[in-house]
């Protein structure tokens, strides 16, 4: 199997997760669509982690740092929730455009 | 075309090909818990690729944390913030909003297949040999334990700060 | 115990105040937060006082052999590129408890450490020595102008005490002190006057709703000014300054509830960020100009004296950094924000505005001076910027002092005068007089100020002088204080003020090459000016009748015993640099000019100009003065009416007399003003009084009421106001179309960042 294979793979599961993030309004669409993103480097650490693992045994950064992001991943869900949580406790609504309180 | 592992060369293709349809329901569909169900079917895709890869664990890691946990934490926040559960219009940014991004996301993936194909042009993944689970635990208590320590301190502190960001008071 | 080397104490305690007041002081109540910032700076006061004791035993028996090499050593410090760098780096390693392993050296304590540091640099700074030692005394030598005091100045090398605090590549970034005669007393100024400012405020601030808050940030704003002044390097200086902006305007700004004390804390600050953006620049150009290896102020200067730095470098970064001395010190154009500032609590105005703070540019020319000697070409010139926009602030700042009805303003602007004044002395090479002058004015114009807010704590917190009057009848204690302190800053012999403001019109005449006239000129119209409207403040505050609301009341002693304190200063502080022969008087030289001794600068540093008391520019200063203070009772009496004539007549007689005998001046005033009489002179000169006198008095009061009214109204106000009140304007317009694209949606915002992300990585994948 070539390496590319898996690299475009997430190539396109990464640029669609990049469309979800800009084209969905509700926030918790988003926060999937970012998983989407996680997932896709996950892919590209796991395809490298398995390419050195054939020439060098013992090296096995790749899996260690798919789980670490998995790792991350999970925090951030659980953040990233609560925040949406808050923000519909506040405002009965998860619709990001109407959150714009940076608005100078 | 296929190499000469067939099989997984085939699996692959149907793997990613459900992959990606699964994804862009995921972004595109009007009903936000189908789109978890989507979201699923491109987790799972996503761990059978990496028992394609031989990685074992981090497969069902994946299935473990994403498909047990993740999904059913995104389950509860759509429950929790009271989405219809029928179509909804309002789940999308306006249209011209959505054409930029599609415009971003297909330059975006222009650019990173282009250098995708620049640089690893016909690089063989080799010979995959399964990456043992305890060879996986080895490296991640030994090389990388104060990382490890470090993603354990971070997942206490995004719990702490999960309940105090969602507790009523 | 050397204090010299512990300086850094001094601030540190300070500090610690601020943090207690700050973090405690709204629980342990006011009584407590004020006795606590008291204490803290009497302790500093007494630090300061053995400090200074400690710098003058030190003139006296200068360091001799290893102790004088090490000292030297210290003071030209880490200069990397020089064959030392590696003894000096280790010696710095010694002063840290914590590296003296490191060295190997046998104890940990400091005293054998530093013992080791001294004999590793031994003979790397034995020739540096050799090298320092003659030629300062040379220099002193030549350009002195009495021989017999050049003999005695010796070369005493500052204490100077650093640590290392990061290094890039050979460029140490040094935390450190500098103890010379100059820091010595900056020291004991700003902790004399702090004290006095922190005990009148219990009473000034009384049941003042952030009495608290005042004290913390009093404390921080002392522990800023002391940690400035024994800065060792410009880096610490500039944190010292910006330290001493952050706390004047959260001062000025103590009454935030009403807008004109925000505006005008803004606007203080907001001028004074004009200026250091000067300072920053100055700051790093002086840091390449001197070889681009130390930010040590003693290296800089050594480097600028020595040659080695690119003259049009130096030139630049003296511009630079004036621009910061221009803000900060109140000097035309950027000196609006002064009178402004007015709108702090008195005793804030009287600290930060008269005495200390403002005085912070006048102490970065005399700490650099090196650099603005070389810069400017001062021994060389007879007119350049920085000597030319002291005279003018100083002339400018007087004229507009007439204008004012609120005494804290003309106090304002009084101060710019005198801080134009010091500029101006500076200028013209005569460092010893600009600084002395520093000296005296902070003890004269904090009586002033503290006056004006027992004056304005007796009439319901009003500043103005038309609903004042009559009240010396009912405040003894502050009308004399206030009537000391302004004939002080009238400069009358023999009060302080008249030293230094002799110094400095002294410097100003014989100056570098006898070139400075037009300075001189400005000098002189300003001792005229400066008695003039000091004089209509005191009568229009004092005298007369009483002219506002309910009856006025002496303050309490908490509020009259630092009047009486500064008062004392500002009588007797001008002996300290009693001239070396005053007209005919020649006092033994162990009593005379004793500032300029201790204070000056010997090491390192140019040859600074002393100026010989001259009796004739004596006379006609204090004639001047006179004259002014003789203009202002005529003017103001004049407008008053029915008793015009009796005063007029006696100030003609003034006039006339003292065109006949002017060695008697002072005296003959006095008794005039004091017995009111009509003398037979008087009746004499009426007719000619009436007539020429009368005139030209009236005259050139309408011309000069006419100009300051048009440079307060079209120079000041529409002008130099307008420049910045437009460049404020242009930056809000600006922010109003750039905050169009702020739409607080934060998908734009991402949207814009993945196509940014397109652009780069498709410049970087498909260009590059």
């Amino acid at each position: 199997m070539l390496v590319n294979q898996f690299l475009f793979l997430g190539a396109v599961l990464f640029c669609i997760g990049v469309y979800g993030v800009l084209a969905r309004r509700n926030a918790v669409l988003v926060l999937m669509s970012i998983e989407l993103v996680l997932n896709a480097v996950n892919i590209n650490l796991v395809a490298f982690g398995a390419m050195w693992h054939a020439t060098d045994p013992a090296n096995l950064s790749g899996q260690v740092f798919a789980l670490f992001v998995i790792a991350v991943a999970a925090a951030e869900v659980g953040v990233g929730l609560a925040l949406v949580l808050m923000i519909y406790r506040n405002r009965q609504s998860i619709d990001l455009d109407e959150v714009d309180l940076l608005k100078g | 075309m296929f190499g000469l592992l067939v099989a997984q060369n085939i699996a692959f293709y149907v793997i990613a090909a459900l992959i990606v349809f699964g994804a862009l329901r995921v972004v595109t569909c009007k009903n936000l818990v189908h789109a978890a169900l989507w979201l699923v079917l491109v987790l799972a895709g996503v761990a059978g690729q990496y028992i394609l890869l031989a990685a074992e664990f981090v497969a069902v890691t994946q299935v473990l944390v994403y498909l047990g946990a993740i999904v059913v934490l995104f389950l509860f926040g759509i429950m929790l913030t009271r989405a219809k559960t029928g179509h909804d219009l309002e789940l999308d940014n306006p249209t011209p909003a959505k054409v930029g991004a599609g415009v971003i996301g297909v330059l975006l993936l222009g650019v990173m297949g282009y250098a995708l194909w620049d640089a690893w042009r016909g690089q063989e993944l080799g010979d995959i040999v399964v990456q043992r689970t305890a060879e996986v635990s080895d490296s991640l208590f030994s090389t990388y334990l104060l990382p490890f320590e470090v993603i354990s301190v971070l997942l206490l502190a995004a719990l702490i700060g999960a309940i105090v960001l969602a507790r009523r008071d | 115990m050397n204090l010299l080397d512990k300086v850094w104490i001094v601030p540190a305690i300070m500090a610690a105040s601020f943090l207690l007041i700050l973090f405690f002081g709204k629980r342990a109540g006011t009584k407590a937060t004020a006795g606590l910032g008291i204490a803290a700076v009497s302790v500093c006061l007494v630090f300061s006082v053995v400090v200074a004791g400690q710098w003058i035993n030190r003139v006296n028996h200068p360091p001799t052999g290893e102790k004088l090499a090490e000292d030297i050593r210290q003071a030209n410090g880490l200069t990397p590129q020089t064959p030392e760098a590696v003894e000096s780096e280790a010696n710095a390693a010694t002063h840290d408890a914590g590296q003296t392993v490191d060295q190997g050296s046998s104890s940990g304590s400091e005293h054998g450490a530093a013992a080791t540091g001294a004999a590793e640099g031994e003979s790397a700074a034995a020739p540096l020595a050799a090298t320092e030692q003659p030629a300062t005394p040379t220099a002193e030598g030549s350009t002195s102008a009495e021989g017999e005091h050049g003999a005695e100045h010796e070369s005493v090398p500052p204490v100077v005490r650093t640590v290392t605090w990061f290094e890039i590549g050979p460029i140490h970034f040094e935390l450190g002190t500098l103890v010379d005669g100059l820091s010595a007393m900056m020291l004991v100024t700003v902790c004399i006057i702090s004290l006095l400012v922190h005990i009148y405020s219990t009473e000034y601030l009384h049941g003042d709703v952030r009495f608290t808050h005042y004290y913390a940030f009093l404390s921080l704003f002392t522990a800023s000014m002391l940690f400035y002044v024994i800065s060792s390097n410009t880096l610490q200086m500039l944190v010292g300054w910006e330290l001493v902006g952050l706390c004047s305007f959260a001062l000025i700004g103590h009454w935030w509830e009403e807008k004109n004390n925000t505006d005008a804390a803004l606007k203080a600050f907001l001028t004074n960020r004009v200026g250091d953006m000067g300072l920053i620049i100055g700051v790093t150009i002086t840091f390449f100009a001197a070889g681009a290896t130390s930010f040590n102020v003693l290296h800089i200067n050594e480097y600028a004296l020595s040659g080695g730095a690119n003259t049009t470098l130096l030139l630049v970064g003296a511009l630079c950094l004036f621009g910061g001395v221009t803000s900060k010190s109140g000097q035309f154009p950027l000196h609006t924000w002064l009178p402004d500032a007015m709108a702090g609590p008195t005793p804030v105005s009287a600290l930060i505005h008269a005495a200390t703070m403002v005085v912070a540019g006048v102490y970065l020319i005399a700490r650099l001076y090196a650099v603005f000697f070389q810069g400017l070409g001062i021994g060389s010139s007879s007119l350049h910027y920085v000597a030319f926009i002291g005279g003018f602030t100083t002339v400018m700042g007087g004229v507009l002092a007439f204008v004012q009805t609120d005494l804290k303003k003309v106090l304002a602007y009084s101060t710019i005068s005198q801080l134009g004044y010091m500029v101006m002395a500076l200028g013209v090479g005569a460092w010893t007089a600009g600084v002395f002058h520093l000296f005296t004015h902070a003890f004269f114009k904090a009586c002033l100020f503290l006056g004006a807010g027992s004056v304005s704590h007796a009439c319901h917190h009003t500043f103005d002088m038309r609903e004042m009057g009559g009240l010396r009848k009912h405040m003894k204690s502050t009308h004399a204080t206030f009537a000391i302190a302004s004939l002080a800053l009238a400069g009358i012999v023999p009060l302080a003020g008249f030293w230094s403001k002799d110094e400095i019109l002294a410097g100003a005449q014989q100056g570098q090459r006898n070139a400075y006239t037009l300075m001189l000129v400005f000098g002189l119209i300003t001792a005229f000016m400066t008695a003039a409207y000091m004089g209509r403040a005191y009568w229009m505050t004092f005298w007369g009748e009483y002219r506002g609301h309910g009856t006025p009341h002496e303050s309490p002693k908490v509020i009259t015993v630092p009047l009486w304190v500064l008062a004392i200063c500002a009588i007797f502080l001008g002996f300290l640099n009693f001239p070396a022969r005053f007209f005919g008087l020649e006092l033994p030289s162990g009593v005379t000019t004793r500032f300029e001794h201790f204070v000056e600068p010997t090491f390192a540093f140019p040859q600074i100009e002393h100026p010989t008391f001259t009796p004739w520019l004596a006379v006609l200063s204090t004639v001047l003065a006179v004259a002014g203070i003789a203009t202002a009772y005529l003017y103001f009496e004049k407008n008053k009416g029915p008793h015009g004539l009796t005063h007029r007549s006696g100030a003609a007689r003034a006039g006339y007399t003292f065109l006949e005998n002017k060695y008697y001046l002072d005296t003959l005033y006095t008794d005039i003003i004091a017995a009111d009489t009509k003398g037979p002179l008087a009746r004499a000169a009426y007719w000619f009084n009436q007539n020429v006198l009368d005139g030209i008095v009236d005259g050139a009061a309408t011309v000069s009421k006419k100009v300051a009214r048009f440079v307060y109204r079209d120079v000041d106000q529409l002008v130099v106001d307008g420049v910045v009140n437009g460049s404020g304007l242009v930056s809000e317009e600006s922010g109003q179309f750039l905050r169009r694209m702020q739409t607080g949606k934060v998908q734009q915002y991402a949207a814009i960042l993945f196509a940014g992300v397109v652009v780069l990585a498709g410049v970087l994948v498909f260009v590059v």
